[in-house]
C-alpha cells in the first residue's frame, strides 16, 4: 500500500510543477499579448542582415 | 528622380502608390522604377531601401502607411519636458530608456515587421517590440545616441505617428494585473485535482478511502479548496458584500452564500470524518463561473469608451517666446497671453485670438457645422477646432482648463443604470430558494432533527444560481463578439440590455447620418475642358474647399497652368494659356463686397471675366440611410437633432418622412436637455452622435452610440462605438440584442431543471457528493454549449 502513498506524492509533485509553470508564464507576460508572437514567428530573417548588421556609418 | 505632377496626362488609369497603395491623384513621384503618391511615401521607401528593409514590400501589396505629416523632432520637443518625460518613460537608467508609444496606424503584419526592425533604421534604437492588439510599440533606445523626440519623429517619418494624449499622461500607470488569469488557472488546477481525489470515494462508496488511506484524500481535497475559496472566489465575496451594504441584491450574493455554505459543510464533514465533502463541486462551480466572467469581459484594448476632452487635445504645442524663439511646451502649461503656433490640420488647444491674417477652422466635431468657418485677424477662436491652412499664430485668451469646450464637457451626467432583468430573475430565484431551504429544515426539525442541518445546507448548495450566471455571461460574451466582428463595439455586457430596451433613437446629423461633404455646382453646365481647367486650378491650392472641388472635378488629368497665385482668405488665380481662371469668394470674383447669409460656404468661379456660377457644399448621406430609417421606424421613434442650419430640411424630410421630428441649430447644451426631456416622458433614449457637440447628449442618454469612421481616432465618452461602415446594420444589432434576452431566459429555464433535480435530493436530506458532482459539470457544460449555439444561430439568421 505504501506504493500508493508514493504515487500520490509523485502525482501531486507533477501537478504542482505544472502549476508553477503556469504561474511563471503568467508573470512573464505570456498572457499579455496572444496575437503578435503568432505573426512574429513567421517573419524570415533576411540573410543579408545577419551577415553584415548595420553598424555605425 | 523627377517630381512631375502632370506626367499622367493622356493616360486613363491612375497609378497606385508603391508604398501605401493609394491612387496617385494629387501628385505622382517616380523614383527607382516605382510610383509614389507623395514625397512622404517616397521618403519612407528611400529610408527603408538604404537600410535594406525592402523585404517589407514583398510582404503585402503596398503595405505602407502614407506619412501624413512631416517628421519634425521639434514637434515632439515637449516630450523632453520633465513632467511629460517622466510620465511616458517606463524605465530610464544609465543610457538605456524604455518607452511605450501608442501607434494608431498599426494595421497589418507588415507593420509589425517594419516596427520591429526599427533598430536597423537608427543605431540608437536597441530593441522594438509590438503589441498588435493594443497597437503599442515598446522601444528600448540609447539616450546618448537618440533623444525621445527623435524617436517619435522617426516613427512619424515611417508613417506611424505616435498618439500621445493628455489623459493618458495624467492617469497613473495601471499596474499590470494578471489576477483574473491567475484566479482561473488556480481554480482549474484545484478543480481537476480534487475531482481526481474524489473519484475513488464515489466509485467505492467510501470503502477504499476509509479502509486503506485513512482520510488522506479528504485532507488533500481540503488543501486544494483553500486557495480556491480564499483567492479565486474572492471576487464573488467582495461583490456580494458590496451589494448587501447597498441593499441591492446582485447575483453574486446568493452565489457567495452557496460557495460559503458548501465550503463550511465540506470542512466540517472532512474534519469530523463524517463524509467526503463537496470540494470538487465547489471548485468546479468557481472555475466555470470565472471563465464565464472572463469570456463576458472581453475588452477592446484599442478602444476607449471613457475618453474625456483631454484626450482630444494634443499634448504639446509650439509657443513663440517674447524674444522670437520658439519652444515646445505641454498644453497644460499654456498661460493667458502666450503666442502659440498651430500648424495645418492641428487642433487648436485653447480659446485664443488669431494673430495671423486669416485661416479656416473646421468645427464639425465641436458644433456639427459641416463647412469650415473662415476666421480673420483678431477673431476669437474656440478651442477644439481644426486649423486648416498653413501655420498660424494665436494668442491664448483662456487656459485649457477654462476653455469653452472644457466647460461643455463637464456638464451632463451618466444616467443611473436601470435594473437589469437578470437581477430581477435572480431576486425571485433567491427568495424562492431561501423559502425552500427554511421550509425543508423546519420540516426536518419537526420530524427528524438530525437531518435538518443537512437539508438546509444541501438546498443552499444546489440552489446556487450559477446556471443563471453562466447563461448570461456566455450569451453576453457571444453577442459582444458577434457585434464586435461587425464593427459595433459595446462598452460592456450591460450595454446589450440597454440597447434592447431603447424605444427612441435620436440621430445627430453631421458626421452621423452624413458622411463628409459633397460638392454641387450651381450655374451653367461646364464643358469638359472647363472642368479640367478648374480642377487643375483647385488642385494647386491646399485650401480645404479647393481640395474638395479638385476631388470632385478632377479626372486625373490635370492641365498645366501658369502664374498661379493664392490670395489667403479670398481665392486663387492662374492663367491657362491666354485665359484667366478665378476661383474664390463672391467678393473676390466680383470685386464688390457682398453681404447676405450663406456666402461663406459658396465658392464662385470665373473664366475670362465670365462668371460661370458657384460651388455649393452639401452633405452626403450615408449609403443605405433610407433603408435603415424604414426598418427602424417600425420599432422605434426617430428624431433628428442637428447643430447645423436647416438647409437640408427638405431632403431630410424626404428621408425620414414628415412624422419624424427634425430640429436644427441646436447647441450642445440644448441637445443634452432635449434627451433629458424625452427621458422624463418615460422614453428609453439611444443617442447616436459623433462629435463633441453630442458629448453631453451621449452621456445623458440611456444608450450613447458614437459613430466613427476611424475607430482609432477620438470619440466622446459613450456606451458603444459604431464604425461608420456598419452604420446600416444598426437595426440588426438592435434585434440581436433583443434576442439575447430570449436566449438567456430560455437557457435559464433549462438550468432550472438541474436545480430542481438537485433540490429533489436536497430537501430529503440525501444529497450525496456524487449527485452534486454529476449535476454541476453536466449543467455547466450544457448551458455553455446551448447559449453559444443559440447566439451563433441567431447571428447567422440575422446575417451578422
Amino acid at each position: 500500500m505504501s506504493a500508493l502513498y508514493l504515487l500520490i506524492g509523485a502525482s501531486l509533485l507533477v501537478a504542482l510543477g505544472f502549476l508553477g509553470g503556469f504561474l511563471w508564464a503568467v508573470r512573464k507576460g505570456q498572457y499579455e499579448d496572444d496575437y503578435t508572437p503568432s505573426v512574429r514567428m513567421l517573419f524570415d530573417d533576411t540573410p543579408a542582415q545577419e551577415k553584415e548588421p548595420k553598424t555605425n556609418k | 528622380m523627377r517630381t512631375d505632377p502632370w506626367a499622367t496626362a493622356g493616360t486613363t488609369t491612375v497609378p497606385k502608390c508603391y508604398h501605401c497603395g493609394e491612387d496617385c491623384m494629387q501628385e505622382l513621384v517616380r523614383y527607382d522604377d516605382h510610383e509614389f503618391c507623395c514625397n512622404g511615401c517616397k521618403a519612407v521607401y528611400d529610408l527603408l531601401k538604404t537600410s535594406d528593409l525592402c523585404t517589407y514590400y514583398e510582404m503585402g501589396e503596398a503595405p505602407g502607411k502614407s506619412p501624413v505629416k512631416e517628421a519634425d523632432a521639434e514637434k515632439f520637443a515637449y516630450l523632453d519636458h520633465e513632467s511629460v518625460y517622466r510620465r511616458i518613460v517606463r524605465f530610464d537608467e544609465g543610457s538605456e530608456v524604455h518607452v511605450v508609444f501608442y501607434l494608431p496606424a498599426v494595421h497589418c503584419s507588415s507593420c509589425i515587421w517594419l516596427l520591429e526592425h526599427l533598430q536597423t533604421l537608427h543605431k540608437g534604437i536597441l530593441h522594438a517590440s509590438v503589441n498588435f492588439l493594443r497597437r503599442e510599440v515598446t522601444i528600448v533606445f540609447n539616450k546618448e545616441l537618440i533623444s525621445l523626440p527623435e524617436v517619435a519623429a522617426l516613427l512619424t517619418a515611417i508613417g506611424y505617428e505616435p498618439l500621445i494624449h493628455l489623459d493618458s499622461l495624467e492617469k497613473p500607470e495601471k499596474k499590470k494585473s494578471y489576477r483574473k488569469i491567475l484566479q482561473i488557472g488556480i481554480a482549474g488546477f484545484c478543480f481537476g485535482n480534487s475531482m481526481m481525489l474524489s473519484f475513488p470515494e464515489y466509485f467505492s462508496d467510501g470503502q477504499v478511502t476509509r479502509e486503506y488511506l485513512g482520510y488522506l484524500f479528504g485532507y488533500l481535497n481540503l488543501g486544494l479548496a483553500l486557495p480556491v475559496f480564499f483567492y479565486s472566489a474572492s471576487g464573488f465575496f467582495v461583490s456580494a458584500w458590496k451589494s448587501i451594504r447597498h441593499r441591492h441584491l446582485n447575483i453574486d450574493a446568493p452565489i457567495a452564500l452557496a460557495i460559503l455554505v458548501t465550503f463550511l459543510r465540506s470542512v466540517y464533514e472532512i474534519i469530523s470524518h463524517t463524509g467526503a465533502g463537496y470540494i470538487d463541486s465547489m471548485t468546479g462551480i468557481v472555475f466555470f463561473m470565472l471563465i464565464g466572467r472572463y469570456f463576458q469581459d472581453k475588452t477592446y484594448a484599442t478602444l476607449s469608451f471613457e475618453r474625456d476632452y483631454r484626450s482630444y487635445f494634443p499634448v504639446g504645442v509650439t509657443v513663440r517666446k517674447k524674444n522670437g524663439k520658439t519652444e515646445s511646451v505641454p498644453v497644460s502649461a499654456l498661460r493667458k497671453g502666450d503666442r502659440m503656433i498651430v500648424r495645418s490640420n492641428e487642433i487648436i488647444p485653447a480659446d485664443s485670438q488669431l494673430v495671423s491674417t486669416a485661416t479656416h477652422v473646421d468645427y464639425s466635431f465641436i458644433t456639427g457645422e459641416s463647412v469650415p468657418v473662415r476666421k480673420a485677424e483678431g477673431d476669437l477662436i474656440y478651442a477644439g477646432g481644426r486649423q486648416l491652412e498653413g501655420a498660424v499664430e494665436l494668442e491664448v485668451v483662456q487656459p485649457v482648463s477654462q476653455s469653452y469646450l472644457t466647460r461643455l464637457w463637464n456638464k451632463g451626467r451618466k444616467s443611473e443604470n436601470g435594473e437589469s432583468y437578470v437581477d430581477a430573475i435572480n431576486l425571485w430565484f433567491t427568495v424562492i430558494v431561501l423559502n425552500i431551504a427554511v421550509g425543508s429544515s423546519v420540516y426536518w426539525l419537526v420530524n427528524d432533527g438530525s437531518k435538518a442541518l443537512d437539508a438546509l445546507t444541501a438546498v443552499l448548495i444546489v440552489a446556487c444560481p450559477c446556471g443563471l450566471l453562466l447563461t448570461s455571461t456566455f450569451a453576453n460574451g457571444n453577442i459582444l463578439r458577434v457585434l464586435g466582428r461587425n464593427r459595433f463595439y459595446l462598452r460592456d455586457a450591460q450595454a446589450i440590455d440597454k440597447l434592447a430596451k431603447t424605444d427612441t433613437l435620436v440621430f445627430d446629423k453631421t458626421g452621423t447620418i452624413t458622411r463628409g461633404a459633397k460638392v454641387e455646382f450651381v450655374g451653367n453646365p461646364m464643358t469638359h475642358h472647363e472642368r479640367q481647367l478648374i480642377a487643375s486650378l483647385a488642385g494647386q491650392s491646399s485650401h480645404p474647399l479647393s481640395r474638395m472641388i479638385h476631388a470632385h472635378l478632377s479626372d486625373g488629368n490635370d492641365l498645366p497652368l501658369s502664374e498661379f497665385r493664392e490670395f489667403p482668405g479670398k481665392g486663387i488665380r492662374a492663367l491657362a494659356g491666354e485665359s484667366q481662371l478665378l476661383l474664390g469668394s463672391a467678393e473676390f470674383i466680383t470685386g464688390k463686397p457682398v453681404s447676405g447669409t450663406d456666402v461663406s460656404s459658396k465658392v464662385f468661379l470665373m473664366i475670362d471675366n465670365r462668371p460661370l456660377g458657384y460651388f455649393r457644399f452639401a452633405n452626403a448621406y450615408r449609403e443605405g440611410l433610407g433603408g435603415l430609417v424604414k426598418e427602424l421606424k417600425s420599432t422605434h421613434v426617430l428624431k433628428v437633432l442637428s447643430g447645423d442650419n436647416d438647409a437640408e430640411r427638405s431632403s431630410l424630410e424626404q428621408l425620414f418622412g414628415s412624422d419624424t421630428h427634425l430640429m436644427f441649430n441646436r447647441l450642445p447644451e440644448e441637445k443634452r436637455e432635449y434627451v433629458g426631456q424625452l427621458q422624463d416622458k418615460g422614453h428609453n433614449v439611444a443617442m447616436i452622435g459623433d462629435g463633441l457637440n453630442d458629448a453631453g447628449a451621449l452621456l445623458q442618454s440611456d444608450m450613447g452610440i458614437s459613430v466613427s469612421d476611424d475607430t482609432n481616432t477620438f470619440s466622446p465618452a459613450c456606451d458603444a462605438i459604431l464604425d461608420g461602415k456598419s452604420f446600416t446594420l444598426l437595426p440588426k444589432f438592435i434585434r440581436m440584442a433583443k434576442s439575447g434576452k430570449k436566449i438567456i431566459v430560455a437557457t435559464f429555464i433549462l438550468s432550472l431543471i438541474y436545480n430542481l433535480t438537485g433540490l429533489f435530493f436536497a430537501v430529503q436530506g440525501t444529497l450525496s457528493p456524487v449527485v452534486a458532482a454529476i449535476l454541476m459539470p453536466a449543467s455547466s457544460i450544457s448551458i455553455v454549449v446551448l447559449t453559444t449555439v443559440a447566439t451563433r444561430l441567431t447571428a447567422l439568421r440575422l446575417k451578422l
